[in-house]
C-alpha cells in the first residue's frame, strides 16, 4: 500500500475506521460520550470495539433497549454540555426514537431561538442486511433529508467513514449518520490526517457520457456497473454523494452540465426517494435528461428471490445508463 | 397556625403563585380568538395566537418545587409550562413577549407558549409533545453526573397523561439504572386533553409506577403550596445527597380547558366547583393570614403582580416583530443557506 510522507495511511475496515474516529474525538474532547445498546461489547458490528475498555463506562455507556430514552437522553446530554454519539443499532430501530430525533433534536435550536445546541451524532446503519427481512433492511435516508435541522451522512468507504464521522462529531449540529449494514468488513486505506468536509461529494470516475450519482453501498455497485459500461465505450462520471444533506450541488451540477444526462441510483425505495430530489434539482439547474433507479415500493422479503427484487443490481444500472446515454 | 418556614419564604411562595396566576389570566384574555379549535375560529386580533395551555389552579406545584432550585439546576417542562418557567426565575416580560411572538421574546418569536424557555436559568424548555421532556431530563441529569457537577440536579415536570406514554417508563428506568440526580414531578391535574385520565390509566398512577421501578415516590396535595414545598425540600435534599431519582406525585386540578379557548363543557360542573374550593392561592392566603401576615402585605404582592403583568403586556405589545430573515437562522450550521 502506498504510504504518504507522514506514514499515516493504514489499511482498516469500515468498522475499524469508525472506532478510530470516535477514539480520536474522545481523546481530543472530554465532552464526547457514547451511549447505546451493547456498545461496551464493541457493538454488534464491532463499530465501538475497545472503546469502553479504553475510555471507561462513564463515557461509553451501555444502555437498556430504550431507543426513545437513548435518543432523548442524547438530546438532554447535548443541551447540558456533552457531545453524544447515539447508537441506534440499525435505522429500523431508530424509528422507536423518532419523536426524540424529529421533534426534539432537530428542532431544539430553532424553536428555542438559538438558546441551545444539540451536537449529537445518531448512528443508524441502513440498507439491506442480507436475509434480515422487512424490519432490518430499510434505507430511510430520504426521511431525514426531508427534515430541517439535521445533517445526513452516508459514507461508503473506510476513509470516508473515518473522516466524515469525525467531521460529524465536530460540526455541532445533530447528525443522522447512516453507515451501511453490510460494509463493516470492507477494507481500505485510511489516512487519519485526511479531512473530508461534510457536504462534499467524491468523484469516483471521470467520464463525459453521463453522470451517475449514488451513495453508500450502492455507490460500489455503481462502480462495478461503470467498469462494464467502460468496456462498452461509455465513460461515466460517477459521483458518491457521501453527505445527503447538505448535498454537493456544485459537483453534481457541473457534471450534469457537462454530460447532459443524469442517472441516480440508490438502494432505497425509488418512489419519493432522495434520487428524485437530486434529479429534479439537476434538471432545473442544468436542463439535463434524468433517470432514476431505486427499489420497488415493496417491503424487503426474506427468501433470496424475494430479497433480490428490492436490490438495484449491476445489470439494471448498465441497462438504464445505456438507455440514457443512447 | 404557624408555618414551618420563615415568613419571608412563605411570602415568596405566595408571590410566585400570584405572579403565575396573573400571567395566566392575562395570557388567557389575550389569546381569545387566537386559534381555530373547539368550535372557535381564529380571528386576526388576538395578541397571543395558537394553542395556549394554562396552568391556572396548578400554581402551587412549580412554586413549591422550584423554591428549592438553583440557577445551575436544570428543569424540563410540558406544554403547560408558563408556571415552571416563571418559578425557575425567567423574566415575566420576556415570556409575554414570546407569547406575543415578538423578537424580544426568549425564543425571538420562534417558539411561543408551547416552547417557552429560558436556558440562562436552566429552564430547558416547554414541549409540545406529551412526555417528551422525560428522556431529555434524564439526559441532562446524566450529563450532570458525567461532568461531575457537584450536587446539581434536574427537575422534570410532566402530567398525568404522560405516564401512559413509553418515554415515561424508559426515562424512569434509565434514571434508576444510572442513579441519576433527577426529581420527577407529576402534576396530576386529572385531565388528558379533553379526556379524564382516571378511566384511561391502569393501576394507581405515577407514584405506583415509580415505586414498581424502585423509585421512591411521595404523594402530596398539589394545591397546598406549603405541603408541596415541604415534600420537595426532602426529595430535593435526597437527590442532591446522591440518593438517585425521586418522584413527587402532586394531586392538583386543571381549572381551565385543555387550551384557553376550550371551555371544558364536557366536564361535570360539580367537579370544577369542588376543585375551586381548594384553590391554591386562596388557601395559601388564608394560611398566611392565620400565621399572622398582614393582609396589606399580601395585597401588595397581588397588586405588584398585576402591575408587572400589565407592564409586560404593554412591553410585548410595543415590541418589534422578528425580521423575516430570522426564519432562516438557528436552523443548522452545516448546510445553512441550502434551503431547497
Amino acid at each position: 500500500m502506498a504510504l504518504n510522507a507522514a506514514n499515516t495511511v493504514e489499511e482498516l475496515s469500515y468498522a475499524e475506521a469508525a472506532v478510530r474516529a470516535i477514539a480520536r474525538e474522545m481523546e481530543a474532547d472530554a465532552r464526547v460520550v457514547v451511549l447505546g445498546e451493547d456498545v461496551g461489547r464493541g457493538g454488534i458490528f464491532g463499530q465501538y470495539k475497545g472503546l469502553q475498555q479504553r475510555f471507561g463506562e462513564r463515557r461509553v455507556i451501555d444502555t437498556p433497549i430504550s431507543e426513545a430514552a437513548i435518543m432523548g437522553a442524547g438530546v438532554g446530554m447535548a443541551l447540558a454540555g456533552l457531545r453524544p454519539v447515539v447508537e441506534m443499532r440499525v435505522v429500523d430501530f431508530a424509528l422507536c426514537g423518532m419523536d426524540e430525533l424529529v421533534n426534539q433534536a432537530a428542532k431544539n435550536r430553532f424553536m428555542f431561538g438559538g438558546q441551545g445546541r444539540v451536537p449529537l451524532v445518531a448512528r443508524m446503519p441502513g440498507g439491506i442486511w442480507d436475509a434480515s427481512a422487512a424490519q432490518h433492511s430499510q434505507s430511510l435516508e430520504a426521511w431525514f433529508a426531508h427534515l430541517p435541522g439535521v445533517v445526513v451522512v452516508s459514507p461508503s468507504t473506510p476513509q470516508d467513514n473515518h473522516s466524515l464521522l469525525r467531521a460529524a462529531l465536530q460540526c455541532g449540529d445533530p447528525v443522522v449518520y447512516i453507515e451501511h449494514k453490510t460494509l463493516w468488513g470492507a477494507r481500505g486505506p485510511v489516512d487519519e490526517t485526511l479531512a473530508v468536509p461534510l457536504g462534499k461529494a467524491a468523484r469516483l470516475r471521470r467520464g463525459d457520457a453521463l453522470t451517475l450519482v449514488s451513495w453508500s453501498r450502492q455507490a460500489q455497485v455503481c462502480a462495478e456497473a461503470c467498469e462494464r459500461l467502460a468496456a462498452e465505450g461509455i465513460a461515466v462520471d460517477l459521483i458518491d454523494l457521501r453527505t445527503l444533506w447538505p448535498w454537493d450541488r456544485e459537483t453534481v451540477f457541473e457534471s450534469c452540465a457537462r454530460t447532459g444526462r443524469l442517472l441516480v441510483a440508490h438502494e432505497a425505495v425509488q418512489a419519493a426517494g432522495f434520487g428524485a430530489e437530486i434529479a429534479a434539482s439537476a434538471a432545473e439547474a442544468t436542463g439535463c435528461r434524468i433517470a432514476r433507479l431505486g427499489a420497488p415500493r415493496i417491503p424487503v422479503g426474506y427468501a433470496p428471490v424475494l430479497e433480490a427484487q428490492s436490490r438495484v443490481g449491476v445489470d439494471a444500472i448498465v441497462a438504464a445508463a445505456k438507455k440514457l446515454a443512447g | 397556625m404557624d408555618l414551618d418556614i420563615p415568613s419571608g419564604a412563605a411570602e415568596a411562595l405566595y408571590r410566585t403563585m400570584v405572579r403565575i396566576r396573573a400571567f395566566e389570566n392575562a395570557a388567557e384574555t389575550a389569546s381569545q380568538g387566537g386559534v381555530s379549535a373547539y368550535g372557535q375560529q381564529a380571528g386576526g386580533a388576538a395578541k397571543v395566537r395558537g394553542p395556549l395551555h394554562l396552568s391556572t389552579g396548578q400554581e402551587a406545584v412549580p412554586a413549591g418545587v422550584c423554591a428549592h432550585l438553583r440557577t445551575s439546576d436544570y428543569l424540563t417542562s410540558t406544554h403547560r409550562g408558563h408556571g415552571h418557567t416563571l418559578a425557575k426565575g425567567a423574566d415575566l416580560a420576556r415570556m409575554m413577549c414570546e407569547l406575543f411572538g415578538k423578537a424580544t421574546g426568549f425564543n425571538g418569536g420562534k417558539g411561543g407558549s408551547m416552547h417557552i424557555a429560558d436556558f440562562s436559568v436552566g429552564m430547558l424548555g416547554a414541549n409540545g409533545v406529551v412526555a417528551a421532556g422525560l428522556p431529555i431530563a434524564v439526559g441532562a441529569a446524566h450529563a450532570q453526573k458525567v461532568l461531575g457537577q457537584g450536587d446539581a440536579l434536574t427537575v422534570c415536570f410532566f402530567g398525568d397523561g404522560a405516564i401512559n406514554r413509553g418515554p415515561f417508563l424508559e426515562a424512569l428506568n434509565w434514571a434508576r439504572v444510572y442513579e441519576l440526580p433527577v426529581l420527577f414531578v407529576c402534576e396530576d391535574n386529572r385531565w388528558s386533553a379533553t379526556t379524564a385520565s382516571g378511566p384511561m390509566t391502569a393501576g394507581e398512577g405515577a407514584s405506583a409506577r415509580a415505586e414498581a421501578l424502585g423509585i421512591a415516590a411521595t404523594q402530596v396535595d398539589g394545591n397546598d403550596v406549603f405541603a408541596v414545598h415541604a415534600a420537595a425540600a426532602r426529595l430535593v435534599a435526597e437527590v442532591r445527597g446522591g440518593g438517585g431519582p425521586r418522584l413527587l406525585h402532586a394531586l392538583t386540578y386543571r381549572v381551565k380547558g385543555h387550551v384557553s379557548v376550550d371551555l371544558a363543557a364536557y366536564r361535570d360542573p360539580a367537579e370544577l366547583a369542588a376543585a375551586l374550593e381548594t384553590d391554591p392561592l386562596a388557601r395559601a392566603r388564608g394560611r398566611l393570614l392565620e400565621a399572622g401576615l398582614e393582609a396589606a402585605a399580601l395585597d401588595a404582592i397581588e397588586n405588584a403582580a398585576t402591575a408587572e403583568v400589565e407592564a409586560a403586556l404593554a412591553t410585548a405589545d410595543a415590541a418589534p416583530w422578528p425580521e423575516a430573515g430570522a426564519a432562516f437562522t438557528d436552523v443548522q450550521t452545516t448546510g445553512a443557506g441550502q434551503w431547497h
